[in-house]
């Protein structure tokens, strides 16, 4: 099955996309120089809006109606770009910044000019140096060339961007943490209410969006909310980078509409599971979201981001890792545990010690050590009791893959318990 | 329904409370306790422990129509989140209902509860906090009787990591709430603690040097919900049920704050029952729930087994014991005889009984009584001072604060945090000095100048409000002095710094100027505050005791007999040593054998200000009553009932049977005192934040006040005295060649109060003095070096520090450190042996 066009991953059909003239002969920064010279800052907030981009960093809000958050006539605005990508099984903002990377810094300045802000920051993951100092280098290019900098195209829209690396924390992906981090503070989550659009970087009102939903930018102003539209769902229009992963012949990043179902890109373009094995399972949005049964229903599925609540998932930042049947799913709950413990950072009481609590019980199963029967039972009691009182989302995801591992891999669960291995 | 107010149902109760309210403190205005371990009212809400779970229901709005549907009843219909909320963090909602006891919140909680306790230790039974602990009474009160938990699961950490000297952090013990991180940051403005690592290795730490460097550190232990902060002075030294309690009054600075001594019989003090530790008590017109870290440790002084305990009379040239009766006849039989040449010297730690009956008792037979101060102005802050509303904690934008010639967070820390604390509120403050403080932190506009310029400076800034401008200066300080001209209220913090007792009352004068001058003199929140070097000295001026004009020896030269009480001057200056020696006859009432009192040929030892009754007043003018909390050492007394004794004898009136009555003259004789009864003094209402309920509530272990607030005094202007300022006299700096010494004060000093507080021994100033290094470069001296200093005919030495914080042309020398220094001085340096640069 033929691939839908690239949107996003340009350069896999244009060589040397990662150039700045061939991205230019390309039409790159065309959208940019259009834009802010004929288009007000309300249009371009009007055209994202009517576009219906959702964001990309997993929640799948509305990116034009985030914009319009913003608290009025208060400066100076910020745009930061969440490029911490953390979350396990995702990889496809690395793919952008790496080979498409003046598409990403052509959205940035589209956002900064709809935000009416003048310097972006973009905040990367402390893993990518060698990307932060290829920014870096982009953009010092893009200055040289008149496309940053003060006044540009002879308006009076003004940007700089910054990029800053982060020291390596996952709760970082979280954009009130993101923020406190690039403020130079310990990175955790602020409370919500004030959002960041309110109150954001230093206090002041912040745009805060993914990689790839900036990315989408330059095509969506280049070629209208119409053109966009047309592709995807309804509700969920565009394309998506599904980072595809874990049992699969061939994983990688593949940008297709959203609303395919899970078996064309596990199958014809995944490859399937390899060695003969069955799917039997799927993490649709790595370990932030319930693990599905790979239910003939499920692979039917549309991804996208009304489809997956559905089935009882969520798209999230569609890293799918698929799981074939020679996989214990208790493992799988292990592994994701012993990360969300590793990375939960500690502010609020349920996180800091349900995920530690939860890892000793099921440490305590994987390694048979003695202890009370209806251990599986107090561990879904205990990922329970973080459900719905943590402060940000990362402590509400730590309990998925162990509630819903339980609830519909229970024998893998039970095996553990009654063998005590 | 008043402008502004928000009605809610918590719990079926209604509660009408302003908009903004948070959930939980409007939940506590009903009476309705919602558990909180990481909030506090006093700093920004954080949601954090997220044991201030509860449902919330509001009304349901249709997102089309924008309207309330009703129910059948005709009320609108609640939404009720799926989620629990914090009550902390969210502000009241109109109509709103709060479930606190629901199942669901309940239930919420007690989860809460048993994961917070999955890595506590549970220690309780060795624990400082056991029987005061939030976390121990909450869990009682929400927690499962048993946890799930295993115990060897849980996370072990150090036991005993001292932060710093005065306090210890036991890291397993900590729940993670940063009430201490937020307060160091919020209110103390030392950022010296922080968190490192993240989630359950998540753990306090210090990154000052040295550690948990903060004049404030020991509120973090107040308010630490849970048993992991804890003092150097208290910790392991009493279980919390085994003390007493009584209230008092701190008597280091002239903030006055509240205090509440706990104390207990100690084996280690013979079976003396002994102060085992000192805590804030609630009054949020002076020091809120906070002291700082002098008012809460330098206590042990008090206790010290080195007190005088009975009364010594010099018989062949040795001071040996005798009864009360032999030592008052001795001292009456000497004093009669001096007549008109007795002198009195009274120190400003006494109480206004003391004081009172001191005077009357010197000027029975004559003499002159006078307060042991170099610093002026007194009776200015009398008939200027801070009006009977004031309060720090009310000042806020649109108001302004002129701090002069005092480093506030030395002299008095929690006038220093509350001037803070207004200026982030909005008030603008004015600073100035002649050197960089910590005052100018938060400063919003820094006036310098030269040692003994302040009065030109103040009547520069005065002029610059648009009086006659009398100063040069006035342009340059425009802004200031704008800012201070339209202020709403206007309240003046004046010192002493680099000024004698001339220039302090010029200073004082100036200050009244600005006041009368801006229109805001007699305005019942704005008015003059004195930052006097004793807690009492506003209460001595008051008594009728005023500094000597022209200083001690000039004083005691013309006296034949002395009378001295709770002053060392010997002790301050040696030099003195001839003319107390030529004295026919001196009489010492103290705690300690001081120099002077070495001299003497009757001493009697006074009680100290916890064994006995009395009041003070501080520099805002607030009189305020402290209790016994120890029964009397030895044969100690009280110093108003030794000086009316005495008097007594000495044909004036019998002696009062209470300090109580002692308030009593002193009402029906000082007219700004009328009206103030020890009854009034005890007075309390309610105050906000509650603190001290059964659930310990957010004031940590901070004490509910319930002994009395205070009676705050008019000033005589706002009673209606004339509001004519007379008009300083300026001051010339001190004239001669060499650099100028200025004596300052560090928190914790030398003195005889401070000095047996051993806790206090790494950071008490040291015997040097401080200069610039500019200075130093000239004297060839370096940081460190030894240094010579001679000025009148004296000669000293002592170690040099270097530091660019200090003017060209001064030298700072740190008060009660050894190097007896009362007023400015020229003097010349060179280095000493050893001090040369090699």
């Amino acid at each position: 099955m033929a691939a839908a066009e690239h949107i996003l991953l340009r350069h896999r059909d244009i060589p040397d996309f990662d150039r700045l003239d061939t991205y230019l002969a390309h039409g790159g920064f065309e959208a940019l120089k259009t834009t802010v010279t004929s288009k007000s800052p309300p249009d371009v907030i009007e055209i994202v809006k009517a576009s219906g981009l959702r964001g990309r960093g997993g929640a799948g809000f509305p990116t034009g109606v985030k914009w319009s958050f913003l608290t009025p006539d208060v400066f100076p605005r910020y745009v930061v770009v969440n490029a911490d990508e953390s979350e396990p099984g995702t990889f496809k903002d690395r793919e952008i910044m790496e080979h498409n990377p003046f598409q990403l810094l052509e959205g940035v300045a589209l956002c900064a000019f709809a935000a009416r802000a003048s310097t972006a920051y973009i905040y990367c993951r402390g893993e990518f140096w060698d990307l932060a100092a290829a920014l870096g280098a982009h953009i010092a290019e893009l200055r040289g060339r008149g496309f940053l900098g003060r006044k540009l195209f002879g308006t009076d829209f003004s940007l700089e961007i910054f990029v800053h690396l982060g020291a390596g924390a996952y709760i970082c992906g979280e954009e009130t943490a993101l923020l406190e981090s690039l403020e130079g503070k310990l990175g955790q989550p602020r409370l919500r209410p004030p959002f960041p659009a309110a109150k954001g970087l230093y206090g002041q009102p912040t745009v805060v969006n993914n990689v790839e939903t900036l990315a989408n930018l330059p095509p969506i102003l280049a070629r209208g909310a119409d053109w966009y539209r047309s592709i995807g769902t309804k509700d969920s229009p565009g394309t998506k980078v599904f980072s595809l992963s874990g049992n699969v012949a061939r994983p990688g990043n593949y940008e297709l509409p959203l609303g395919t179902p899970f078996r064309t890109l596990i199958f014809d373009h995944g490859g399937g599971v390899p060695g003969g094995r069955k799917i039997k399972a799927i993490l649709p949005a790595g370990a932030s979201a319930p693990i599905l049964v790979a239910t003939e229903e499920v692979l039917d599925t549309p991804m996208d981001y009304e489809s997956l609540p559905k089935v009882g998932s969520m798209l999230g930042s569609a890293s799918i890792i698929v799981i074939d049947d020679s996989v214990d799913i208790f493992w799988v709950a292990l592994k994701t545990t012993r990360f969300f413990k590793h990375e939960s950072c500690g502010k609020c009481t349920p996180c800091r010690e349900g995920t530690y609590w939860m890892l000793h019980l099921l440490e305590r199963l994987h390694d048979g050590t003695p202890a009370d029967a209806g251990q599986v039972d107090l561990l879904q009691a205990v990922a329970r009791g973080i459900e719905g009182k943590c402060l940000c989302p990362l402590g509400e995801f730590s309990i998925m893959p162990v509630t819903s591992g339980i609830e519909r891999f229970r024998a893998d669960f039970a095996a553990h318990e009654a063998s005590g291995q | 329904m008043s402008d502004g107010e928000v009605r809610l149902t918590i719990d079926g109760r209604p509660v009408s409370v302003p908009g903004g309210t948070l959930i939980v403190d409007a939940a506590k205005r009903a009476g309705i306790d919602i558990p909180v371990f990481c909030y506090h009212p006093k700093m920004a809400p954080v949601g954090m422990c997220r044991m201030c779970l509860v449902e919330i229901g509001r009304p349901a709005r249709d997102r089309v129509t924008g309207e309330v549907p009703l129910d059948s009843d005709g009320k609108p219909v609640l939404f009720y989140n799926v989620k629990l909320e914090t009550a902390c963090t969210t502000p009241v909602g109109e109509g709103w209902n709060v479930r606190v006891a629901s199942e669901k919140a309940l239930a919420g909680r007690k989860e809460v509860v048993e994961f917070l306790l999955t890595s506590h230790p549970l220690d309780c039974p060795i624990c400082d906090k056991g029987g005061e602990c939030p976390l121990q009474n909450l869990t009682m009160g929400h927690g499962p009787g048993k946890s799930r938990f295993v115990y060897d699961d849980k996370f072990h950490l150090d036991k005993r990591v001292p932060l710093g000297d005065l306090i210890v952090l036991d890291r397993e013990r900590c729940i993670q709430c940063a009430r201490c991180v937020r307060f160091q940051e919020e209110i103390a403005g030392d950022a010296v603690i922080g968190f490192y690592e993240r989630g359950r290795q998540w753990e306090i730490v210090t990154f000052s040097e040295p550690g948990f460097d903060s004049y404030f550190s020991g509120n973090t232990t107040d308010i630490c919900p849970v048993g992991a902060l804890t003092t150097a002075d208290f910790r392991f030294g009493a279980r919390p049920w085994e003390l007493n309690t009584a209230a008092s009054i701190c008597p280091h600075c002239p903030v006055g704050c509240n205090l509440t001594l706990n104390t207990r019989r100690e084996a280690e003090s013979g079976g003396r029952e002994i102060i085992k530790r000192v805590m804030p008590r609630q009054n949020e017109a002076v020091n809120e729930t906070w002291i700082c870290d002098k008012g809460r440790f330098a206590h042990h002084f008090a206790s010290s087994p080195t007190r005088l305990q009975r009364p010594l009379v010099r018989r062949e040239g040795n001071l040996v014991e005798a009864t009360w009766e032999e030592a008052l006849s001795a001292a009456a039989e000497g004093l009669r005889s001096a007549g008109p040449g007795l002198r009195g010297i009274a120190g400003g730690r006494l109480s206004n009984e003391d004081l009172f009956a001191f005077r009357r008792t010197v000027e029975a037979v004559g003499g002159q009584a006078v307060l042991d101060t170099q610093m002026g102005g007194g009776d200015i802050t009398r008939r200027f001072g801070l009006g009977r509303l004031g309060d720090l904690g009310q000042l806020g934008p649109g108001d302004a604060i002129l701090v002069v010639a005092t480093d506030l967070h030395e002299e008095a820390p929690i006038w220093w945090l509350r001037i803070k604390l207004a200026a982030e509120r909005g008030a603008a403050l004015v600073v100035a000095n002649a050197r960089s403080t910590r005052t100018d932190d938060f400063a919003r506009h820094r006036v310098r100048y030269d040692y003994g310029q302040a009065v030109e400076t103040v009547l520069g800034l005065a002029g610059a409000t648009g009086m006659k401008d009398r100063s040069a200066r006035a342009d340059r300080d425009q802004a200031a002095g704008s800012a201070l001209s339209h202020a709403g209220e206007l309240v003046v913090f004046f010192g002493s710094e680099g000024l004698d007792y001339a220039g302090s009352t010029a200073l004082a004068e100036a200050c009244a100027a600005l006041l009368v001058g801006t229109g805001h003199a007699g305005k019942p929140q704005s008015g003059l505050i004195g930052v006097w070097p004793s807690a009492n000295d506003q209460g001595a001026w008051d008594m009728g005791l005023r500094p000597p004009a022209d200083g001690i020896l000039e004083y005691l030269r013309q006296a034949k007999a002395g009378y001295i009480a709770a002053a060392d001057p010997l002790g301050d200056d040696p030099t003195l040593r001839p003319v107390i020696d030529a004295l026919d006859f001196l009489v010492v009432h103290e705690l300690f054998l001081t120099a002077t009192a070495e001299l003497a040929d009757v001493v009697f030892p006074a009680q100290s200000f916890i064994e006995r009754e009395g009041s003070l007043t501080s520099g805002e003018g607030r009189v305020q009553r402290y209790y016994p909390a120890v029964p009397p050492l030895g044969e100690a007394r009280p110093d108003w009932w030794i000086a009316a004794s005495l008097g007594a004898r000495l044909g004036g009136k019998a002696a009062p049977v209470s300090a109580a009555a002692g308030m009593d003259e002193i009402a029906s004789s000082v007219p700004a005192y009328a009206g103030v009864t020890y009854r009034a003094l005890a007075e309390v209402h309610e105050q906000w934040p509650l603190v001290g309920g059964d659930d310990l509530y957010f004031g940590g272990t901070a004490y509910a006040n319930r002994q009395g607030l205070g009676v705050k005094l008019a000033s005589d202007v706002e009673s209606g005295g004339a509001a004519e300022a007379p008009w300083p006299a300026t001051t010339a700096p001190a004239p001669g060649a060499g650099l100028l010494l200025v004596p300052v004060l560090r928190l914790y000093d030398r003195g005889t109060t401070v000095l047996p507080s051993k806790l206090l021994e790494t950071c008490r100033a040291s015997h040097q003095i401080e200069l610039n290094p500019e200075d130093a470069t000239a004297l060839h001296l370096a940081d460190g070096g030894r240094v010579q200093i001679e000025w009148d005919g004296r000669v000293e030495t002592c170690a040099a520090a270097v530091s660019s914080a200090v003017p060209v042309g001064a030298a700072l020398v740190l008060r009660s450190s050894g190097l007896t220094l009362r007023t400015p001085a020229r003097a010349r340096l060179r280095a000493a042996s050893g001090g040369t640069r090699p």
